[in-house]
C-alpha cells in the first residue's frame, strides 16, 4: 500500500514537472499559433546557464536567476530574429524554422560547454529524504518541484484571467486583428509572451538540471512528451494542460511501475518483465489515442486548437 | 578569388607541408565514430586518443605515412552506410576503424570486410561478429561487449553480495547486459526492470527498487540515462543502503565529472584505468592531459591502443596493408605493442582476453572523485563466443 501511494506520489511529481516544460509551449501556440519545436532548447539553455551559474556564482538562487534571464533573452532574441517571421506562415514552415534552431541551438551549447555534460546537483538545503504521513520516504527536491509546479500555476491562472496582460494574452488569442486594431503594439506583446514562454521554459531546465543529465539534446527528450501533453489538453489551454499533465505523469509512471507485475499474473515473469517494460513505453501514446477519439481537439479544446 | 591573396597563402603553404614528406603514398584509415549527440565524448575520446599516438611519431604509425580521414555518423546507421560507402569506394580506405556504437557496427564491418578492407573495432564489439560470424578481417581491440557485464557480475561475487535487483533499458544491448551478469552472478537475483530507451524520470524503478530490498543494484544505462538515474537514486538516498556496481560503461570519468560526489562509492569493472602502473599508461595519461587539456577515458585508451596495434603491424610489413593482407593480418593477431592496459592479446576470434579489475570511485587528492583500482577480478576473461568462431 505504501508502494502504491508513494508510486501516485512520483507520477504526480512527474506530471507537474512536464506541466513546467509544457506551460510555455501551449501558451505561445495559444496566443501566436506558432509551433515550436525549440521550446525544448529553451529548457536546455536555461538547464545549463543555471549549472553554469551556480557554479561560478556559488548559490543555486542566483544561479536559478541567472538561468531565467538566459532563457529569456535567447527567446527574445529568437522571437525578433526568427518566429516574428513565421505568424502568417503555415505550420510545416514553423516546424522547419524551429526544428532549424534545435540544431543550432545544441551546436551552439557544445561550443560553449563541450560535449560532457555539466555538473548540477541540488543545493544541501534541498538534498536528502524526508519521511512524510505513511512511512514513504521522498527526496525533498521532488517535493520542492511539487512546490514550484503549483505556484507557477497559481500565478499563470491570476496573470491570465485577472490581470490587463493576461486580457490582451486571451483576447489576442481569439481576435488578433481586433486587438491591433484597438490600438495594442501586438509585435512587442509577442515578444514580451514569447520571452515570458521561454522563462517557464528555462524554469523547468533549471528545475530538471540536479535530476537529470545536463547535456546538448536534453530537451528534446522532453519535448516529445510536452506535446503529447498538450495534444492531450487542447492545443493551447493551460487548464488542459495542467490536467493532462498530471494524467501523463501518472499514466506513465503508474504504468512503468505496476504492468510487468500486473502481467505476471497472466505470464511467464521474463516475458512479463518484457512485454510490460514495452507496454509503458507506449502507454502515454495509447492514452494520447484513446483521448483524441473520445475528444479529437483534446479534453479542453480552444479557439487556436480548432484551426 | 584574386582580391584575397593574402588568405590563399597559408593554405598552400599547409599543402605543400603535407605534400612534401608523401614520398610514398600514405595509408588511408577511415575513422566513422559518434561525434555528435550527447554521447559524442566517447568518439571525440577515440579520435583523440589515435591522433595523440599519431603525433607521438610526427604524424606516422610504425614509421609510415598515414592519413586519417574522420566522420561523424551522429548515432544514425544510415548515415553510418553513406559515409562508409564514401570512403570505401572514393577514398579507397585499406583500414576503418572509430565505430562506439554496437547498432552501428553491423553496417561498417561488412561494407569494410566485402570491400576488402579490414576492420578494427576501438569500442563497439557485438556478440554477432564473436562466435559463428567471426571474420579473419575483424578485430576488436577494447572487448567483447559482455565481458563489462560479467566481470560486474564477477566483482559482485567478490564483493560478497548475495542478491541483486537488475535495471536495464529495454533494446538488444540492454537485455545482453542482465544476461551477461546474471552468466558469473552467484547470488539471487530479486527483480529485473527494463526501462525505455531515454527515460529522463527514474522515480517508479527507484521505488520499487527499494521496496525489492536486495542487496546490491546492477544497471547499464549508457551515457545520458545513466546520469539521469544515478543522480536520482543518489538523491533517494540509496547510494550506501543498495550499493551500485555495474561496469565501467555506466561510470566512466565523464559520467564522475557530471554527478560529482553522487558517484563516491560507486563499483565498476574495467579493462583499463588511469591509475594502472606500467610505464606505456603513464606515459599516456601524462601525454593525453598535457595534450588536450582534460584527463582521458577509457574510450581515449582504446583509441590510442588501436592506433598502436595498427602501428605495430604496419612497422612488421613495412606500410603494406590490403598489398601483403596475409601478413598484415599475421601482424595485428600477434598484438606487439605497449598496451596501455600492461598487456595485450587476442583470443582465436580476434577478441581481447583481458585482465579485469574492480575500480571504486573515491575522493581523489584535489577532493574530486575518480575511479581508483582496488585489484585485478577477472585476469585473461576470454569472452563466450570464442568457441564458437572456426579461426584458429
Amino acid at each position: 500500500m505504501t508502494l502504491v501511494l508513494e508510486q501516485v506520489l512520483n507520477g504526480l511529481q512527474f506530471g507537474v514537472f512536464l506541466f513546467l516544460v509544457s506551460a510555455g509551449l501551449t501558451l505561445i501556440f495559444g496566443v501566436m499559433g506558432v509551433i515550436n519545436l525549440a521550446h525544448g532548447s529553451l529548457v536546455m539553455v536555461g538547464a545549463f546557464a543555471t549549472a553554469a551559474a551556480t557554479q561560478a556564482l556559488g548559490s543555486f538562487l542566483l544561479g536559478l536567476l541567472a538561468g531565467l534571464a538566459a532563457a529569456g533573452l535567447t527567446g527574445a532574441v529568437m522571437e525578433l530574429l526568427v518566429i516574428r517571421r513565421l505568424y502568417r506562415r503555415d505550420h510545416l514552415r514553423q516546424v522547419v524554422a524551429t526544428f532549424g534552431i534545435v540544431l543550432f541551438a545544441n551546436e551552439m551549447v557544445v561550443m560553449i560547454w563541450g560535449r560532457t555534460p555539466l555538473f548540477f546537483n541540488a543545493p544541501d538545503w534541498l538534498g536528502g529524504s524526508v519521511e512524510l504521513a505513511g512511512g514513504i520516504v521522498y527526496p525533498v527536491y521532488r517535493l520542492f518541484i511539487i512546490a514550484v509546479g503549483i505556484a507557477v500555476a497559481a500565478l499563470l491562472y491570476l496573470l491570465v484571467t485577472h490581470t490587463r496582460v493576461g486580457m490582451l494574452i486571451r483576447a489576442g488569442s481569439t481576435h488578433r486583428e481586433t486587438v491591433a486594431s484597438l490600438g495594442v503594439d501586438i509585435a512587442a506583446l509577442s515578444t514580451l509572451l514569447f520571452a515570458f514562454g521561454a522563462v517557464l521554459a528555462g524554469l523547468a531546465g533549471a528545475m530538471a538540471g540536479p535530476l537529470v543529465s545536463v547535456e546538448t539534446g536534453m530537451g528534446e527528450r522532453l519535448l516529445i512528451l510536452s506535446f503529447v501533453v498538450i495534444v492531450i489538453g487542447g492545443l493551447g489551454s493551460l487548464p488542459g494542460a495542467l490536467t493532462a499533465a498530471l494524467l501523463v505523469g501518472l499514466f506513465d509512471t503508474l504504468g512503468r511501475a505496476f504492468l510487468p507485475d500486473l502481467l505476471k499474473l497472466v505470464m511467464d515473469p521474463a516475458e512479463a518483465d518484457t512485454t510490460g517494460g514495452a507496454i509503458s513505453s507506449m502507454s502515454v501514446y495509447l492514452l494520447m489515442a484513446a483521448v483524441l477519439v473520445v475528444r479529437p481537439s483534446g479534453l479542453f479544446p480552444t479557439a487556436a486548437g480548432r484551426h | 578569388m584574386t582580391r584575397r591573396p593574402l588568405l590563399l597563402l597559408p593554405a598552400a603553404a599547409l599543402a605543400l607541408a603535407c605534400a612534401l614528406p608523401a614520398a610514398a603514398e600514405p595509408v588511408k584509415i577511415g575513422m566513422i565514430t559518434t561525434l555528435s549527440t550527447g554521447a559524442g565524448y566517447l568518439g571525440e575520446d577515440v579520435r583523440d586518443g589515435f591522433l595523440l599516438a599519431m603525433k607521438e611519431e610526427g604524424g606516422r604509425l610504425g614509421g609510415t605515412d598515414v592519413e586519417l580521414i574522420v566522420e561523424d555518423d551522429g548515432l544514425n546507421p544510415g548515415t553510418a552506410k553513406q559515409l562508409a560507402d564514401r570512403l570505401l569506394e572514393q577514398e579507397k580506405v585499406e583500414l576503418m576503424t572509430g565505430v562506439i556504437f554496437s547498432n552501428i557496427a553491423p553496417v561498417v564491418a561488412p561494407l569494410t570486410i566485402r570491400s576488402g578492407g579490414i576492420y578494427i573495432s576501438p569500442n563497439a564489439a557485438p556478440s554477432t561478429f564473436a562466435g559463428k560470424n567471426c571474420d579473419q578481417d575483424y578485430f576488436a581491440v577494447a572487448w567483447q561487449n559482455d565481458s563489462l557485464h560479467e566481470t560486474a557480475g564477477i566483482y559482485a561475487n567478490e564483493l560478497g553480495y548475495k542478491s541483486a535487483y537488475l535495471i536495464a533499458p529495454n533494446y538488444q544491448a540492454g537485455k545482453d547486459s542482465i544476461a551477461g551478469f546474471k552468466r558469473y552472478f552467484k547470488g539471487e537475483i530479486k527483480g529485473e526492470l527494463f526501462t525505455k530507451l531515454g527515460q529522463t524520470d527514474y522515480a517508479a524503478e527507484i521505488a520499487k527498487l527499494r521496496a525489492a530490498d536486495p542487496e546490491m543494484l546492477f544497471t547499464f544505462l549508457p551515457g545520458g540515462m545513466g546520469i539521469n538515474f544515478l543522480k536520482q537514486y543518489s538523491q533517494a538516498g540509496l547510494t550506501d543502503q543498495i550499493p551500485l556496481v555495474g561496469s565501467i560503461a555506466t561510470m566512466d570519468p565523464r559520467i564522475i565529472a557530471a554527478i560529482g560526489d553522487a558517484a563516491l562509492g560507486v563499483r565498476s569493472s574495467s579493462h583499463w584505468n588511469a591509475d594502472l602502473d606500467n610505464p606505456a599508461n603513464k606515459a599516456f595519461v601524462a601525454n593525453f592531459t598535457e595534450t588536450y587539456g582534460r584527463p582521458p577515458t577509457p574510450y581515449a585508451s582504446q583509441g590510442y591502443d588501436t592506433a598502436r596495434l595498427i602501428a605495430s603491424a604496419l612497422k612488421a610489413t613495412g606500410g603494406k596493408v590490403v598489398a601483403d593482407k596475409d601478413a598484415f593480418r599475421a601482424a595485428l593477431r600477434a598484438g606487439k605493442f605497449d598496451s596501455v592496459r600492461g598487456s595485450f592479446a587476442f583470443n582465436n576470434n580476434q577478441h581481447p582476453i583481458n585482465d579485469w579489475y574492480g575500480l571504486v570511485v573515491e575522493k581523489g587528492a584535489d577532493g574530486a572523485p575518480v575511479n581508483r583500482t582496488v585489484k585485478m577480478i577477472a585476469p585473461g576473461h576470454e569472452d563466450a563466443y570464442a568457441a564458437e568462431c572456426a579461426l584458429q
